[in-house]
């Protein structure tokens, strides 16, 4: 499926007018890559859209946002062109529409799996087992979710290849992702270029709200990350089962993290709700704000059961944080969630592209 | 407004940078100030909010500015585009205290960027805001409601009140009611009469009426004339103003920076009758920029047609809308609406008048024509490389001269002397610095140091 016609022209009008101008060139990496072309094909355009944090500040920097004729608005358009360019990336297609623009489909999918896990729970005890795995054995668990956890990676993997055919990536070198890696990690594309931040949630004015909770997210979701692959790694190099104590590496990792990531989930809805929703992609704010919840419910479902350890509840709280785990993992590929996976290629493909340039010139 | 005092210490007439730095100065002083700004909010900034970057004296690198720009050869570069048209004292302290207004702009919310991709000529001259001019314009909207300044939108000043060497109050009209603005201090700074057709029409001739004003359109001059009408010592020639020759499909107002044109070099440019008028490679810029606004403007029509062939079209900045481009010449003036005839004839004239050479689209390469009435002098190549391209010219209004006559203080003066509580800042007072000619990011920093003067001797009035 090639690409929507209307909205590819309507961010190549706009790009246009902003190659002309190149006031916000200092903002982002999006202004940059756009001044080494004079024409953008789709490819490009999707690229700059990837590139693009949806800062905002290229729209209350504008002069000519509308009531302007030019009626630039940029966040929004490439925002737009984003999600449509997600969407069409995914395989099967309709699950992406479905889940990147209705938060209800993620809630439907929240319930079903929900009672299958209750099912679960109830059909399939052990005879024994320690802590949570006195509920579900372990090989259950890992039958379960790795297959899960794997195949959402392997559709996300093939978009990316389309991606990056489309926008035309060369080869990959580690210096491009480790300049990659360091945007990412600092978020550099949310500074401002000022390191005053971005404007998201008050109008004009530039706070770094948004950079700090989206921090407190990633960087709570590694750690919880790295609290369940530490865990693997005991179970099965060291023989050591759960339920681990307080001072080892799952805890260590884990209780740390998912209150980062509460505390960022918490943050970045407070902030969705204040921000002007036509300066992003509309139509996907349901599925968004969904998803962010999500990530939150997940965080704080994790951190329950270990706060009920012990008690009667770890049966039921383990069934509704595997099922919001199950639920985050399915959706990976037609959600939100992908936004990380191509925003790291775009700036991936960026590196390389720039140093391409500038060897040229 | 049911939040106002009777009275203020201080009204602003405009909301352009001007106003702003004459505001923030007034109220950090411990003054009440209002900002009458006559355009909607989505509209307010003025030009201001079009423009780029200010000029700024240094004598060492400072962010984002590099090497050195000291006061003689600011000043040198002053007089050469104004002819000397310029008061030396004014000018002279305008450039000094252009020195500390980079950090005060940064005190005050303006973010700065290293010279922008294409101007790197300006990089040791010029500081560049970061977003442009609507991004600085908001940073002092909020910085100045921090500091407790009330701000009307929609606040259209009608008439300056004076009694004597007194102003009263001031008679505008907010969101479309009559309202009387109190207060003990007064600064003007609504910017030159350049969105006002008639009287451009009036001062320069009914051409003006074809000309494309670039900036907003909410500059129509109504303070400016009200203080001539009352007296008020005027400078700057009352029918000029800067004009560049920008895409000639702009919107009639408001099109800004990127309806430029950075091809003509590059080019032959033609008048309606397919004629050429001027010589394209007379100069590099910034001379050529600012004098096709005014050759164009004297053309059959108010129009010009730039064209170029595919040897030169990735030569400049992309133009805001695509040109019109065509396989062989005749198709492309008949897409321009130019006789077919008419311009093979005139690019075959010219083809057979360059001669070979090395071409160099950076400096003067005196790659020139030879026998021609119109002479290139520089970068002349044949039209001979389809596709062809042509892009419409008009003169596109910057500003107007015409002024009010301040002394260094900012004050306004009447017949008699100074007006005790009245001063002017920016484009409406700019006149009694820069005569002639411009230079460029000079508007900017006339604006800024004067509005700081400004408001500084006012709130010092009202203290
Ligand atoms: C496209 C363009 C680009 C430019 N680029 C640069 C640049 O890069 N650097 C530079 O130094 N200069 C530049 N200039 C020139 C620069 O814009 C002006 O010199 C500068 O903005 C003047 O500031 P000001 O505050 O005096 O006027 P403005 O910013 O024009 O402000 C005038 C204000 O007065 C208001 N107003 C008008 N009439 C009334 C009324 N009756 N009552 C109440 N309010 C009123 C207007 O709405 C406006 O807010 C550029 C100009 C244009 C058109
Ligand atoms: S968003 Fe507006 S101000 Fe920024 S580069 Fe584009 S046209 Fe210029
Ligand atoms: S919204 Fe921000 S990140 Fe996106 S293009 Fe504009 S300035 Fe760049």
């Amino acid at each position: 499926m090639s690409p929507d016609p209307t909205l590819m022209d309507e961010a190549r009008r706009q790009i246009e007018i902003c190659n002309a101008c190149r006031y916000c060139e200092g903002y982002c990496s999006v202004f940059p890559a756009m001044t080494r072309q004079k024409a953008f094909a789709d490819g490009d355009l999707t690229h700059l859209a990837n590139l693009c944090h949806n800062c905002r500040g290229c729209y209350y920097a504008c002069q000519y946002t509308a009531p302007h004729e030019f009626a630039l608005n940029i966040p929004a358009v490439l925002a737009d062109l984003r999600v449509e360019g997600w969407e069409r990336l995914a395989r099967p297609q309709a699950f992406a529409r479905l889940f990147q623009r209705h938060g209800v489909a993620m809630a439907g999918l929240l319930v079903v799996v929900l009672a299958l896990f209750f099912w679960a729970l109830a059909a399939l005890r052990p005879e024994e087992g320690a802590g949570f795995y006195a509920y579900l054995a372990h090989n259950t668990m890992i039958a379960i979710f790795i297959p899960a956890f794997v195949l959402p990676l392997a559709l996300i993997a093939l978009s990316l290849r389309d991606y990056w055919r489309e926008v035309g990536g060369g080869r990959v070198r580690l210096a491009h992702i480790l300049s990659a890696l360091e945007s990412a990690a600092r978020l550099k594309n949310l500074s401002g270029g000022h390191g005053d931040g971005c404007n998201f949630e008050s109008g004009d004015r530039f706070t770094d709200r948004r950079r700090l909770f989206h921090h407190l997210m990633m960087y709570g979701f590694l750690l919880c990350f790295a609290s369940t692959a530490s865990g693997t790694i005991m179970h099965y190099g060291l023989g050591w089962e759960a339920p681990y104590p307080l001072w080892s590496a799952p805890k260590l990792f884990g209780l740390p993290g998912g209150v980062m990531m509460v505390a960022g989930a918490t943050g970045l809805v407070w902030l969705k709700l204040r921000a002007d929703p036509e300066l992003g992609a509309a139509q996907v704010w349901g599925g968004e704000m969904a998803f962010v919840l999500l990530l939150g419910a997940v965080a704080l479902t994790g951190l329950a059961l270990y706060a009920a350890t012990g008690s009667g509840l770890v049966g039921p709280l383990l069934a509704i944080h595997l099922a919001t785990v199950m639920v985050l993992f399915l959706v990976m590929p037609f959600s939100k969630m992908v936004h990380g996976f191509f925003r790291l290629a775009a700036l991936v493909a960026e590196a390389g592209k720039s140093a391409t340039a500038g060897k040229r010139a | 407004m049911r939040d106002w005092p009777a009275t203020f210490d201080l009204a602003v007439a405009g909301g352009g940078n001007a106003a702003l730095c004459a505001a923030i100065t007034a109220a950090e002083a411990g003054a009440s100030v209002v900002v009458l700004e006559g355009a909607p909010k989505p509209y307010r900034g003025g030009n201001s909010r079009h423009t780029r970057n200010f000029r700024c004296m240094h004598r060492e690198p400072m962010f984002p500015l590099t090497g050195r720009y000291e006061e003689e050869e600011y000043l040198d570069d002053l007089l050469r585009v104004t002819k000397g048209k310029t008061d030396e004292e004014l000018a002279r302290l305008v450039i000094r205290l252009s020195e500390q207004c980079l950090l005060w702009m940064q005190a005050h919310g303006v973010r700065f960027q290293p010279s922008l991709s294409g101007t790197l000529s300006l990089s040791r001259t010029n500081a560049f805001f970061l977003g442009g001019g609507k991004a600085l314009v908001n940073a002092y909207y909020n910085t100045a409601a921090d500091l407790g300044v009330k701000i009307a939108y929609e606040a259209q000043v009608r008439h300056v009140h004076r009694e004597g060497a007194r102003i009263t109050h001031l008679e505008a009209e907010i969101a479309g009611q009559p309202v009387t603005v109190n207060a003990r201090a007064f600064i003007l700074a609504s910017g030159g009469f350049q969105a006002d057709i008639d009287w451009l029409a009036r001062a320069w001739g009914p051409s003006a009426r074809n000309f494309l004003i670039r900036g907003t359109p909410y500059n129509r001059g109504v303070v400016l004339r009200d203080m001539l009408e009352q007296g008020a010592e005027s400078v700057g020639d009352p029918t000029q103003c800067h004009a560049v020759a920008i895409d000639g499909r702009a919107p009639k107002y408001d099109g800004g920076i990127v309806t430029r044109l950075d091809c003509v070099p590059f080019s032959i440019v033609v008048n309606r009758d397919s004629e050429r008028f001027h010589d394209e490679g007379e100069d590099v810029w910034p001379k050529r920029y600012a004098i096709w606004g005014r050759l164009v403007a004297a053309q059959p029509d108010q129009v010009g047609y730039a064209l170029i062939d595919s040897k030169s079209i990735d030569l400049f900045m992309p133009s805001v809308f695509p040109p019109a481009r065509a396989d062989t010449i005749e198709e492309l003036a008949a897409q321009m609406g130019l006789d077919p005839q008419a311009l093979r004839r005139t690019v075959d004239g010219f083809n057979a008048a360059c001669r070979p050479g090395e071409f160099h689209p950076t400096e003067l390469d005196g790659l020139r024509t030879v026998g021609l009435n119109v002479p290139k002098s520089n970068w002349a190549r044949p039209l001979d490389t389809p596709p062809f391209y042509g892009y419409q010219l008009r003169p596109g209004v910057t500003f107007t001269y015409l002024g009010l006559k301040v002394d260094s203080k900012a004050r306004v003066h009447g017949a008699d002397g100074p007006i005790r509580n009245l001063w002017a800042a920016g484009e409406i007072m700019a006149g009694s610095i820069l005569g002639e000619g411009y230079l460029a990011g000079f508007g900017m920093t006339i604006g800024t140091v004067f509005g700081r003067i400004a408001g500084k001797e006012a709130a010092a009035h009202v203290a």
